[in-house]
């Protein structure tokens, strides 16, 4: 099992055990911007609205989609989906594919996820109530 | 026609024909593409020029232009 930590030192890993990555952030389930490469916050929501837009038009196209590979002469996208959450990163040109899928998955499985709010102790009370 | 020139021209014609396989394979893997992959495990390539690479490879140009 993954041991989990928070987005920056899980992006800081990433990027440097692949240099092919270029830029990337990581979109928690509330779709907010969990994590980033990027050093200017609206670059990074940029990022993050145009790769919901991919794969939302994906989705158009073939209901189901878990990942995509968009492969261009100047780079590639990648956008990958873990349940609710979703990881967008661009790659320079003819990446190692299967690598940067694995790497991207590992990266964004080994965020913590948001902690839950703590609900306050009802029962506790109504125990002392009755007491 | 005397030996060597045959042997010559049949270097030129093996030469050009593994350099043309060489460009054509390069160009062949330069082609943009859009490979989507399934939650069942299948995996679809659309290569440019195709209705659904037409409409997924401007988004990822965007994404890339703005680097």
């Amino acid at each position: 099992m993954l041991a989990t930590m928070d987005a920056a030192q899980a992006i800081a890993d990433l990027t440097e055990i692949s240099p092919q990555v270029r830029q990337v952030a990581a979109v928690g389930a509330d779709g907010s911007v969990l994590g980033s490469n990027l050093s200017d916050e609206s670059a990074a929501a940029q990022l993050v609205e145009r790769a919901r837009r991919l794969l939302d038009t994906a989705e158009e196209l073939r209901p189901g989609i878990a990942q995509i590979e968009a492969a261009t002469i100047d780079g590639s996208v990648f956008v990958v989906r873990d349940g609710e959450r979703l990881i967008a990163a661009t790659t320079t040109p003819e990446p190692t594919v299967g690598l940067v899928f694995y790497d991207l998955k590992t990266c964004l499985r080994s965020i913590d996820p948001p902690k839950p709010k703590r609900r306050p102790a009802k029962k506790k009370e109504a125990d002392d109530a009755a007491a | 026609m005397p030996p060597r020139k045959l042997v010559t021209g049949a270097l030129l014609a093996a030469g050009s024909l593994a350099g043309s396989v060489l460009v054509r394979r390069r160009a062949a893997r330069r082609r943009e593409r859009v490979d989507l992959y399934a939650e069942d495990g299948s995996m679809h390539s659309f290569a440019e020029g195709t209705v659904e690479a037409d409409r997924l490879l401007p988004l990822a140009h965007e994404i890339l232009a703005a680097q």
